[in-house]
Protein backbone atom coordinates (compact mmCIF):
# COMPACT_ATOMS: atom_id res chain seq x y z
CA UNK A 1 0.00 0.00 0.00
CA UNK A 2 3.05 2.22 0.09
CA UNK A 3 2.42 3.26 -3.52
CA UNK A 4 -0.87 4.95 -2.70
CA UNK A 5 -0.49 8.65 -2.06
CA UNK A 6 -2.00 9.89 1.16
CA UNK A 7 -5.37 11.34 0.45
CA UNK A 8 -8.82 11.63 1.89
CA UNK A 9 -10.94 8.54 1.32
CA UNK A 10 -14.58 7.76 2.00
CA UNK A 11 -15.94 4.83 3.96
CA UNK A 12 -17.33 2.53 1.27
CA UNK A 13 -20.42 1.38 3.11
CA UNK A 14 -21.37 4.87 4.26
CA UNK A 15 -20.89 6.23 0.75
CA UNK A 16 -23.18 3.68 -0.90
CA UNK A 17 -25.81 3.91 1.84
CA UNK A 18 -25.92 7.69 1.55
CA UNK A 19 -26.05 7.59 -2.26
CA UNK A 20 -28.82 5.01 -2.56
CA UNK A 21 -30.92 6.63 0.18
CA UNK A 22 -31.20 9.60 -2.17
CA UNK A 23 -31.91 7.55 -5.30
CA UNK A 24 -34.70 5.24 -4.15
CA UNK A 25 -36.15 4.72 -7.64
CA UNK A 26 -32.87 3.94 -9.40
CA UNK A 27 -32.15 0.58 -10.96
CA UNK A 28 -28.81 -0.61 -9.57
CA UNK A 29 -26.40 -3.09 -11.17
CA UNK A 30 -23.41 -4.13 -9.07
CA UNK A 31 -20.06 -5.60 -9.94
CA UNK A 32 -19.10 -8.79 -8.15
CA UNK A 33 -17.49 -8.84 -4.72
CA UNK A 34 -17.25 -5.89 -2.38
CA UNK A 35 -19.41 -3.57 -4.48
CA UNK A 36 -22.25 -6.08 -4.33
CA UNK A 37 -21.80 -6.41 -0.57
CA UNK A 38 -21.87 -2.63 -0.15
CA UNK A 39 -25.12 -2.30 -2.08
CA UNK A 40 -26.73 -5.20 -0.23
CA UNK A 41 -25.58 -3.83 3.13
CA UNK A 42 -27.35 -0.58 2.31
CA UNK A 43 -30.61 -2.53 2.22
CA UNK A 44 -31.81 -5.14 -0.24
CA UNK A 45 -34.08 -3.75 -2.96
CA UNK A 46 -36.10 -5.32 -5.74
CA UNK A 47 -34.42 -2.92 -8.17
CA UNK A 48 -30.92 -4.26 -7.42
CA UNK A 49 -29.19 -6.63 -9.81
CA UNK A 50 -26.16 -8.21 -8.10
CA UNK A 51 -23.39 -9.97 -9.99
CA UNK A 52 -21.54 -12.88 -8.43
CA UNK A 53 -19.43 -13.53 -11.53
CA UNK A 54 -19.22 -12.31 -15.14
CA UNK A 55 -16.37 -10.02 -14.10
CA UNK A 56 -16.17 -7.00 -16.38
CA UNK A 57 -19.85 -7.19 -17.28
CA UNK A 58 -21.54 -4.78 -14.86
CA UNK A 59 -21.19 -1.64 -16.99
CA UNK A 60 -22.42 -3.39 -20.14
CA UNK A 61 -25.43 -4.80 -18.29
CA UNK A 62 -26.07 -1.26 -17.11
CA UNK A 63 -25.92 -0.04 -20.71
CA UNK A 64 -28.43 -2.59 -22.01
CA UNK A 65 -30.73 -1.81 -19.09
CA UNK A 66 -30.41 1.96 -19.51
CA UNK A 67 -31.24 1.73 -23.22
CA UNK A 68 -34.26 -0.47 -22.48
CA UNK A 69 -35.54 1.79 -19.67
CA UNK A 70 -34.77 5.36 -20.74
CA UNK A 71 -37.21 6.84 -18.21
CA UNK A 72 -35.51 5.19 -15.23
CA UNK A 73 -32.21 6.10 -13.65
CA UNK A 74 -29.67 3.29 -13.89
CA UNK A 75 -26.64 3.18 -11.61
CA UNK A 76 -23.75 0.76 -11.90
CA UNK A 77 -21.81 0.38 -8.66
CA UNK A 78 -18.60 -1.55 -9.06
CA UNK A 79 -14.99 -1.67 -7.96
CA UNK A 80 -11.80 -0.65 -9.71
CA UNK A 81 -10.82 -4.24 -10.54
CA UNK A 82 -14.14 -5.11 -12.18
CA UNK A 83 -14.17 -1.79 -14.03
CA UNK A 84 -10.68 -2.42 -15.38
CA UNK A 85 -11.64 -5.85 -16.73
CA UNK A 86 -14.46 -4.31 -18.76
CA UNK A 87 -12.73 -1.01 -19.45
CA UNK A 88 -13.57 -0.98 -23.17
CA UNK A 89 -17.25 -0.80 -22.24
CA UNK A 90 -16.66 2.84 -21.36
CA UNK A 91 -16.10 3.45 -25.07
CA UNK A 92 -19.23 1.49 -25.91
CA UNK A 93 -21.22 3.53 -23.39
CA UNK A 94 -19.73 6.80 -24.61
CA UNK A 95 -20.80 5.95 -28.17
CA UNK A 96 -24.41 5.71 -26.96
CA UNK A 97 -24.38 8.42 -24.25
CA UNK A 98 -27.47 7.17 -22.42
CA UNK A 99 -28.67 10.12 -20.35
CA UNK A 100 -29.92 7.87 -17.55
CA UNK A 101 -26.71 5.94 -16.84
CA UNK A 102 -24.29 6.69 -14.02
CA UNK A 103 -21.22 4.57 -13.32
CA UNK A 104 -19.85 4.66 -9.81
CA UNK A 105 -16.46 3.04 -9.27
CA UNK A 106 -15.53 2.35 -5.67
CA UNK A 107 -11.79 2.66 -5.98
CA UNK A 108 -9.55 1.34 -3.24
CA UNK A 109 -6.75 0.65 -5.69
CA UNK A 110 -6.84 -3.05 -4.88
CA UNK A 111 -8.41 -6.37 -5.78
CA UNK A 112 -10.27 -6.78 -2.51
CA UNK A 113 -11.83 -10.19 -3.02
CA UNK A 114 -8.58 -12.02 -3.69
CA UNK A 115 -6.32 -10.74 -0.95
CA UNK A 116 -5.86 -7.02 -1.56
CA UNK A 117 -3.35 -7.18 -4.39
CA UNK A 118 -2.71 -3.76 -5.86
CA UNK A 119 -4.66 -2.92 -9.01
CA UNK A 120 -3.74 -0.68 -11.92
CA UNK A 121 -5.80 2.05 -10.28
CA UNK A 122 -3.09 2.46 -7.65
CA UNK A 123 -0.22 1.70 -10.04
CA UNK A 124 -0.65 4.60 -12.40
CA UNK A 125 -4.03 4.32 -14.15
CA UNK A 126 -6.19 7.41 -13.79
CA UNK A 127 -9.74 6.13 -14.22
CA UNK A 128 -11.27 9.60 -14.68
CA UNK A 129 -8.80 10.36 -17.46
CA UNK A 130 -9.61 6.98 -19.02
CA UNK A 131 -13.37 7.68 -18.90
CA UNK A 132 -12.87 11.13 -20.38
CA UNK A 133 -10.58 9.71 -23.03
CA UNK A 134 -13.27 7.24 -24.04
CA UNK A 135 -15.69 10.15 -24.43
CA UNK A 136 -17.57 10.39 -21.14
CA UNK A 137 -17.16 14.11 -20.57
CA UNK A 138 -18.93 14.14 -17.20
CA UNK A 139 -16.28 12.18 -15.31
CA UNK A 140 -15.08 13.16 -11.86
CA UNK A 141 -13.33 11.82 -8.78
CA UNK A 142 -14.67 12.34 -5.27
CA UNK A 143 -13.45 11.27 -1.86
CA UNK A 144 -16.19 11.88 0.71
CA UNK A 145 -19.57 10.53 1.67
CA UNK A 146 -21.08 14.01 1.38
CA UNK A 147 -19.95 14.35 -2.25
CA UNK A 148 -22.39 11.56 -2.98
CA UNK A 149 -25.23 14.06 -2.52
CA UNK A 150 -24.37 15.72 -5.82
CA UNK A 151 -24.00 12.35 -7.53
CA UNK A 152 -27.47 11.35 -6.32
CA UNK A 153 -28.88 14.58 -7.67
CA UNK A 154 -27.37 13.87 -11.08
CA UNK A 155 -28.65 10.27 -10.99
CA UNK A 156 -32.19 11.56 -10.41
CA UNK A 157 -31.87 14.24 -13.10
CA UNK A 158 -30.93 11.82 -15.95
CA UNK A 159 -29.28 14.58 -17.95
CA UNK A 160 -26.28 12.69 -19.26
CA UNK A 161 -23.95 9.75 -18.86
CA UNK A 162 -21.79 10.21 -15.79
CA UNK A 163 -18.70 8.48 -14.45
CA UNK A 164 -17.75 8.85 -10.79
CA UNK A 165 -14.59 7.50 -9.22
CA UNK A 166 -14.97 7.34 -5.47
CA UNK A 167 -11.75 7.03 -3.53
CA UNK A 168 -12.56 4.64 -0.69
CA UNK A 169 -10.52 3.20 2.13
CA UNK A 170 -8.84 -0.12 1.40
CA UNK A 171 -10.51 -1.96 4.24
CA UNK A 172 -12.78 -4.96 4.33
CA UNK A 173 -16.02 -4.38 6.19
CA UNK A 174 -17.96 -7.45 7.34
CA UNK A 175 -19.32 -9.42 4.41
CA UNK A 176 -22.97 -8.84 3.60
CA UNK A 177 -23.92 -11.45 1.06
CA UNK A 178 -26.73 -10.72 -1.41
CA UNK A 179 -28.75 -13.57 -2.93
CA UNK A 180 -26.70 -15.75 -5.30
CA UNK A 181 -29.77 -17.12 -7.06
CA UNK A 182 -29.41 -15.51 -10.50
CA UNK A 183 -32.90 -16.30 -11.84
CA UNK A 184 -34.45 -14.97 -8.62
CA UNK A 185 -32.73 -11.59 -8.75
CA UNK A 186 -33.31 -11.31 -12.51
CA UNK A 187 -37.02 -12.02 -12.21
CA UNK A 188 -37.32 -9.79 -9.16
CA UNK A 189 -35.97 -6.81 -11.13
CA UNK A 190 -38.24 -7.58 -14.07
CA UNK A 191 -41.25 -7.97 -11.84
CA UNK A 192 -40.52 -4.64 -10.13
CA UNK A 193 -40.55 -3.08 -13.60
CA UNK A 194 -43.92 -4.64 -14.33
CA UNK A 195 -42.49 -7.10 -16.86
CA UNK A 196 -44.16 -10.47 -17.21
CA UNK A 197 -42.47 -13.86 -17.58
CA UNK A 198 -42.24 -15.07 -21.17
CA UNK B 1 -22.32 6.15 -49.42
CA UNK B 2 -24.98 7.17 -51.97
CA UNK B 3 -24.43 4.12 -54.15
CA UNK B 4 -24.58 1.34 -51.55
CA UNK B 5 -24.69 -1.97 -53.41
CA UNK B 6 -27.78 -4.04 -52.73
CA UNK B 7 -27.15 -6.45 -49.90
CA UNK B 8 -27.53 -10.19 -50.55
CA UNK B 9 -31.11 -11.38 -50.00
CA UNK B 10 -30.11 -13.60 -47.07
CA UNK B 11 -28.69 -10.58 -45.21
CA UNK B 12 -31.90 -8.70 -45.86
CA UNK B 13 -33.80 -11.70 -44.52
CA UNK B 14 -31.77 -11.64 -41.30
CA UNK B 15 -32.66 -8.05 -40.58
CA UNK B 16 -36.32 -8.51 -41.48
CA UNK B 17 -36.66 -11.49 -39.13
CA UNK B 18 -34.91 -9.66 -36.27
CA UNK B 19 -37.10 -6.62 -36.77
CA UNK B 20 -40.31 -8.64 -37.01
CA UNK B 21 -39.22 -10.63 -33.98
CA UNK B 22 -39.21 -7.52 -31.83
CA UNK B 23 -35.44 -7.07 -31.50
CA UNK B 24 -34.87 -3.59 -30.05
CA UNK B 25 -31.11 -3.67 -29.47
CA UNK B 26 -28.45 -4.95 -31.85
CA UNK B 27 -25.00 -5.12 -30.27
CA UNK B 28 -22.13 -5.96 -32.55
CA UNK B 29 -18.52 -6.29 -33.42
CA UNK B 30 -18.63 -5.77 -37.18
CA UNK B 31 -18.09 -8.30 -39.91
CA UNK B 32 -18.72 -8.04 -43.64
CA UNK B 33 -21.43 -10.70 -43.34
CA UNK B 34 -23.29 -8.53 -40.82
CA UNK B 35 -22.86 -5.30 -42.79
CA UNK B 36 -26.46 -4.99 -43.97
CA UNK B 37 -27.94 -5.74 -40.55
CA UNK B 38 -25.65 -3.21 -38.90
CA UNK B 39 -26.47 -0.53 -41.48
CA UNK B 40 -30.17 -1.24 -41.12
CA UNK B 41 -30.01 -1.13 -37.31
CA UNK B 42 -28.27 2.24 -37.42
CA UNK B 43 -30.94 3.56 -39.78
CA UNK B 44 -33.87 2.20 -37.76
CA UNK B 45 -35.17 4.60 -35.09
CA UNK B 46 -36.79 1.73 -33.15
CA UNK B 47 -33.56 -0.25 -32.80
CA UNK B 48 -30.57 0.74 -30.69
CA UNK B 49 -27.31 -0.12 -32.44
CA UNK B 50 -24.51 -0.76 -29.97
CA UNK B 51 -20.99 -1.07 -31.34
CA UNK B 52 -18.82 -3.07 -28.94
CA UNK B 53 -15.10 -2.99 -28.24
CA UNK B 54 -15.19 -6.75 -27.55
CA UNK B 55 -17.87 -9.37 -27.95
CA UNK B 56 -18.35 -10.25 -24.28
CA UNK B 57 -19.74 -6.77 -23.73
CA UNK B 58 -22.55 -7.83 -26.05
CA UNK B 59 -23.43 -10.81 -23.88
CA UNK B 60 -23.81 -8.46 -20.91
CA UNK B 61 -25.66 -5.79 -22.92
CA UNK B 62 -28.12 -8.47 -24.03
CA UNK B 63 -28.76 -9.49 -20.41
CA UNK B 64 -29.24 -5.86 -19.38
CA UNK B 65 -31.71 -5.37 -22.21
CA UNK B 66 -33.72 -8.37 -21.07
CA UNK B 67 -33.67 -7.14 -17.46
CA UNK B 68 -35.25 -3.97 -18.80
CA UNK B 69 -37.78 -5.75 -20.98
CA UNK B 70 -36.16 -5.61 -24.42
CA UNK B 71 -34.91 -8.23 -26.83
CA UNK B 72 -31.31 -7.89 -28.01
CA UNK B 73 -29.39 -9.74 -30.70
CA UNK B 74 -25.59 -9.90 -30.64
CA UNK B 75 -23.62 -10.05 -33.88
CA UNK B 76 -20.06 -11.30 -33.97
CA UNK B 77 -17.50 -13.19 -35.99
CA UNK B 78 -16.40 -16.68 -34.96
CA UNK B 79 -13.21 -15.31 -33.42
CA UNK B 80 -15.39 -13.30 -31.02
CA UNK B 81 -16.93 -16.42 -29.51
CA UNK B 82 -13.63 -17.11 -27.81
CA UNK B 83 -13.69 -13.67 -26.24
CA UNK B 84 -17.07 -14.42 -24.65
CA UNK B 85 -16.49 -17.69 -22.86
CA UNK B 86 -16.57 -16.63 -19.21
CA UNK B 87 -19.27 -14.02 -19.85
CA UNK B 88 -21.49 -16.83 -21.12
CA UNK B 89 -21.66 -17.87 -17.43
CA UNK B 90 -24.04 -14.99 -16.95
CA UNK B 91 -26.54 -16.62 -19.30
CA UNK B 92 -26.52 -19.86 -17.35
CA UNK B 93 -26.21 -18.45 -13.85
CA UNK B 94 -29.27 -16.25 -14.23
CA UNK B 95 -30.99 -18.17 -17.06
CA UNK B 96 -31.16 -15.30 -19.52
CA UNK B 97 -32.52 -15.74 -23.05
CA UNK B 98 -29.77 -15.15 -25.59
CA UNK B 99 -29.50 -14.84 -29.35
CA UNK B 100 -26.25 -14.39 -31.23
CA UNK B 101 -25.53 -14.53 -34.95
CA UNK B 102 -22.00 -15.64 -35.72
CA UNK B 103 -20.36 -15.25 -39.11
CA UNK B 104 -17.91 -18.10 -39.61
CA UNK B 105 -14.28 -17.93 -40.58
CA UNK B 106 -11.63 -20.61 -40.82
CA UNK B 107 -13.90 -23.31 -42.24
CA UNK B 108 -14.23 -22.81 -46.02
CA UNK B 109 -11.87 -21.32 -48.61
CA UNK B 110 -10.07 -19.54 -45.79
CA UNK B 111 -7.08 -17.45 -46.78
CA UNK B 112 -5.90 -16.45 -43.30
CA UNK B 113 -4.47 -19.22 -41.12
CA UNK B 114 -5.00 -17.12 -38.00
CA UNK B 115 -8.75 -17.61 -38.40
CA UNK B 116 -8.47 -21.40 -38.32
CA UNK B 117 -8.03 -22.28 -34.66
CA UNK B 118 -10.98 -20.32 -33.26
CA UNK B 119 -13.17 -20.93 -36.31
CA UNK B 120 -12.82 -24.68 -35.96
CA UNK B 121 -13.47 -24.51 -32.20
CA UNK B 122 -16.40 -22.10 -32.38
CA UNK B 123 -19.28 -24.57 -32.29
CA UNK B 124 -17.68 -26.72 -29.60
CA UNK B 125 -16.89 -23.66 -27.46
CA UNK B 126 -20.50 -22.50 -27.65
CA UNK B 127 -21.80 -25.96 -26.81
CA UNK B 128 -19.35 -26.33 -23.92
CA UNK B 129 -20.94 -23.23 -22.43
CA UNK B 130 -24.45 -24.59 -22.82
CA UNK B 131 -25.47 -22.65 -25.91
CA UNK B 132 -27.68 -24.30 -28.50
CA UNK B 133 -26.17 -24.07 -31.98
CA UNK B 134 -28.09 -23.75 -35.25
CA UNK B 135 -26.40 -23.32 -38.60
CA UNK B 136 -27.32 -21.64 -41.87
CA UNK B 137 -25.58 -23.04 -44.93
CA UNK B 138 -27.94 -22.08 -47.78
CA UNK B 139 -29.25 -18.59 -48.49
CA UNK B 140 -32.85 -19.73 -48.88
CA UNK B 141 -33.00 -21.27 -45.38
CA UNK B 142 -31.76 -18.12 -43.62
CA UNK B 143 -35.11 -16.60 -42.67
CA UNK B 144 -36.52 -19.85 -41.31
CA UNK B 145 -33.50 -20.73 -39.18
CA UNK B 146 -32.99 -17.22 -37.79
CA UNK B 147 -36.69 -17.11 -36.96
CA UNK B 148 -36.49 -20.51 -35.27
CA UNK B 149 -33.53 -19.38 -33.18
CA UNK B 150 -35.21 -16.13 -32.23
CA UNK B 151 -38.34 -17.96 -31.06
CA UNK B 152 -36.33 -20.50 -29.09
CA UNK B 153 -34.47 -17.66 -27.36
CA UNK B 154 -37.30 -15.33 -26.52
CA UNK B 155 -40.29 -17.69 -26.33
CA UNK B 156 -38.53 -20.57 -24.58
CA UNK B 157 -35.69 -18.72 -22.88
CA UNK B 158 -32.97 -20.70 -24.63
CA UNK B 159 -29.46 -19.54 -25.32
CA UNK B 160 -28.99 -19.77 -29.07
CA UNK B 161 -26.15 -19.17 -31.49
CA UNK B 162 -26.85 -19.18 -35.21
CA UNK B 163 -23.72 -19.86 -37.21
CA UNK B 164 -23.71 -18.26 -40.65
CA UNK B 165 -21.46 -20.54 -42.70
CA UNK B 166 -18.45 -19.18 -44.49
CA UNK B 167 -19.73 -20.81 -47.69
CA UNK B 168 -22.90 -18.71 -47.32
CA UNK B 169 -20.97 -15.50 -46.85
CA UNK B 170 -18.68 -16.20 -49.77
CA UNK B 171 -14.99 -15.87 -50.39
CA UNK B 172 -13.34 -12.81 -48.95
CA UNK B 173 -11.76 -10.60 -51.57
CA UNK B 174 -8.19 -9.89 -50.57
CA UNK B 175 -7.10 -7.43 -53.23
CA UNK B 176 -8.25 -3.90 -52.73
CA UNK B 177 -9.53 -2.08 -55.80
Amino acid sequence: MSHIPERQRADRRAFVANLLSQAPDALVVTGLGSAAYDVYAAGDRDLNYYLWGAMGGSTSIGLGLALAQPDKSVVVITGDGEMLMGIGSLGTIAAKQPKNLTIVVQDNGHFGETGMQQSHASLGTDLVAVAKGFGIANAQAIDSVEAGDGVAQSIRARQGTAFVQVFIEANEPPRALPPRDGPFIKNRVRSALGLKPF
Amino acid sequence: MTATPTAPQWQQDVFRVLKEGGIRQIAYVPDAGHAHVIRSAIADPDIQDVVLTTEEEGVAVSCGAWLGGQRCAVLMQSSGVGNCVNMFSLLQAADFPFLTLVTMRGEYAEFNPWQGPMGKATQAALELMGIHVLRVTKPEETAEIVSAGLDAAFEAGEKVAILLSQSLIGRKKWERK
